[in-house]
């Protein structure tokens, strides 16, 4: 069974959101996801500045299988982007909730998060797949 | 390898295993509306002689004419040797080498291909070919707009030198995706792009588009059109003549910054001309934009055991993995026609493609000093270096010149007007190193006496200045 960690928002595609201290969302794929994936060699991040609807793709990661959207669980502008992903993709498999962030946004609407699926409600997601 | 086809029962299980009742179930996401549904209006098949013979009867009537030809498509001398390896059953299909495992040859000389057309372009990355130069330069500006999210323009400078029909095919396969081709003229005395006509706010770009040598058969100002590109934050695309590179700066070079897409047509290494293909089209990109590459791409790599071997590489892009999504529609390489130009770069090596660069040269400087020779006719850009070929003002319509030199077996050229009106009666020819000092002669003997003739009895020719 993959990790879902009690703290954090999900979607329906497999993405986790963070509501930071600073007020805004960090972005990552969950541990279901990048199991799924297998080793990623590749990661494709929206540039600094740039909108992103809610359920977008804004973003590629890229296994040896396959190369697969991302998208952005809120609306938002992209602030940070995490650029050791880079040279090393594979921080999203050791560490999916940690070192292999994507992205923080500054979201449009502050209460964004509540939309998404909670940790007991994606755990039933995973499971039921 | 022969071709096994399923049999009924295979057809039947595979379907039981997916739940679907027949193979007609598997198109019902299609609209009825648009389906055809009736077979498609095919000839009956023919038997190999009777092949045979319609394919020799089609080839006497393109005759064998003495080539003057060029505007893309070059006669060039294509050793014994090339075709001969080429045919061999190891290499005999164009088709993709997917199961690495039993395709190890054609998969190495597919390496190897990207290894020199990328030494030959100066770049650092190549794929396995695409269809044809034209289509080439299409799926070129597709990756350029892919690759230019952060300029997120989708606006390509595709100036009037490029080859007509490589601007009419980008625009038939780019232009219902929102790309904007912008024209840029040309310089009328000097026959290319002066780069200081060209705007200094020219707004955001994805690309230009630089020929070299262009369609003209002029040699453009690479260097500052590739930096005032990169001043503007768009890629530069370079279409190359593969065998002019061997004596130009290739497109790496191009600039401080070199071009970011090199692209370009294959057939003039080691491709006959065969009444108009199958040709290839070569892709090479720095490295930085690999992952926006269309097509296939074959790495070198070791296996479980260590050992050396070659494989498809970056497949999870592809159409069979990322759908709609893939970086292009390419499927098939053509590999046949890459073994070939692979044979033909390895049989001349750096040193042979630079001397058959060099006589292309001093066999079209002898043809422009043959033919102008000739009065009435003159260069169209006097001053403007070229590679191999050049355009020639006629004191007589293009079209029945070439019809009175086809008379005596010789292809005398290409008319620009079709493209160029504003040219007039101009005419595009071109001498490769399979040109004689005999072939040139001729040709300006027959075109001396064409030109006298029409003089005589059509509109009078206008005396040469100078002469």
């Amino acid at each position: 069974m993959s990790e879902v960690p009690e703290d954090l928002r999900y979607s329906r595609t497999h993405e986790w959101a963070r509501a930071d201290e600073d007020g805004l969302i960090t972005v990552g794929i969950t541990d279901h996801a990048q199991e799924q994936l297998g080793d990623l060699v590749f990661v494709e991040l929206p540039e600094i500045g740039r909108h992103c609807e809610a359920d977008e793709a804004c973003m590629v990661v890229e296994s040896v299988k396959a190369a697969s959207d991302v998208y952005s669980p809120v609306a938002g502008e992209v602030v940070e982007i995490n650029e050791t992903l880079a040279d090393s993709p594979e921080l999203i498999n050791k560490d999916p909730y940690g070192e292999g962030w994507m992205i923080r946004i500054r979201p449009d609407d502050p209460h964004a998060l509540e939309g998404l699926m909670d940790a007991e409600a994606y755990r039933a997601l995973v499971e039921e797949a | 390898m022969p071709f096994v086809p399923h049999t009924e029962d295979d057809v039947r299980r595979m379907l039981a295993a997916i739940g679907v009742p027949d193979i007609e179930s598997l198109f019902d996401e299609i609209p009825a509306d648009i389906r055809l549904r009736r077979p498609l209006a095919l000839p009956e098949a023919l038997s190999e002689a009777e092949v045979t013979r319609l394919m020799m009867d089609r080839a006497e009537r393109d005759g064998r004419p003495v080539c003057f030809a060029g505007a893309g498509a070059y006669d060039h001398h294509v050793p014994a040797a090339v075709w001969e390896l080429a045919t061999r059953g190891e290499f005999y299909t164009a088709y993709t080498p997917y199961q690495a495992e039993a395709s190890q040859g054609t998969l190495q000389l597919l390496y190897e291909f990207q290894s020199m057309i990328t030494g030959l372009m100066g770049m650092e990355v190549a794929n396995a070919s695409l269809y044809d130069g034209a289509s080439a330069l299409a799926e070129a500006v597709l990756m350029a707009v892919r690759a230019g999210r952060k300029a997120r323009s989708r606006r390509i400078l595709l100036p009037r030198t490029v080859h007509p029909a490589y601007r009419r095919t980008v625009e038939t396969i780019v232009s219902a995706q929102g790309i904007e081709l912008v024209p840029v003229d040309y310089d009328p005395a000097r026959g290319v792009v002066d780069p200081d006509t060209l705007p200094e706010s020219p707004g955001p770009l994805a690309a230009v588009v630089v020929q070299q040598p262009n369609h003209f058969g002029c040699l453009e100002e690479v260097d500052a059109l590739t930096d005032w590109a990169h001043r503007h934050g768009a890629l530069l695309v370079g279409v190359a003549n593969p065998v002019a590179a061997a004596i130009l700066a290739p497109p790496g070079e191009w600039g401080a910054g070199g071009a970011d897409i090199a692209v370009g047509e294959g057939q003039p290494l080691g491709i006959p001309l065969s009444s108009g293909g199958p040709y290839f089209g070569f892709m090479c990109a720095r490295k930085a934009l690999v992952r926006q590459m269309p097509g296939r791409i074959v790495g070198r790599t070791v296996d479980a055991d260590g050992r050396e071997g070659f494989t498809l590489t970056l497949q999870a892009r592809e159409q069979h993995i990322r759908r709609s999504k893939a970086t292009s529609n390419i499927c098939t390489n053509q590999g046949l026609m890459v073994t070939a130009a692979t044979i033909h770069m390895a049989l001349l090596g750096p040193g042979g493609l630079e001397r058959v660069a060099h006589a292309c040269h001093a066999n079209a400087r002898r043809l422009r000093e043959a033919l102008t020779a000739v009065d009435g006719v003159a260069p169209v850009f006097p001053d403007a270096p070229f590679f191999h070929e050049f355009p020639l003002r006629l004191p007589v319509p293009a079209r029945e010149l070439l019809r009175a030199l086809g008379a005596q077996n010789i292809l005398g050229g290409v008319p620009l007007a079709p493209d160029y009106p504003e040219l007039g009666e101009t005419l595009l020819v071109c001498a490769t190193e399979a040109r004689t000092q005999d072939d040139i002669e001729a040709y300006g003997r027959h075109l001396a006496r064409i030109v006298a003739r029409q003089g005589r009895f059509n509109c009078p020719v206008s005396p040469k200045i100078g002469r």
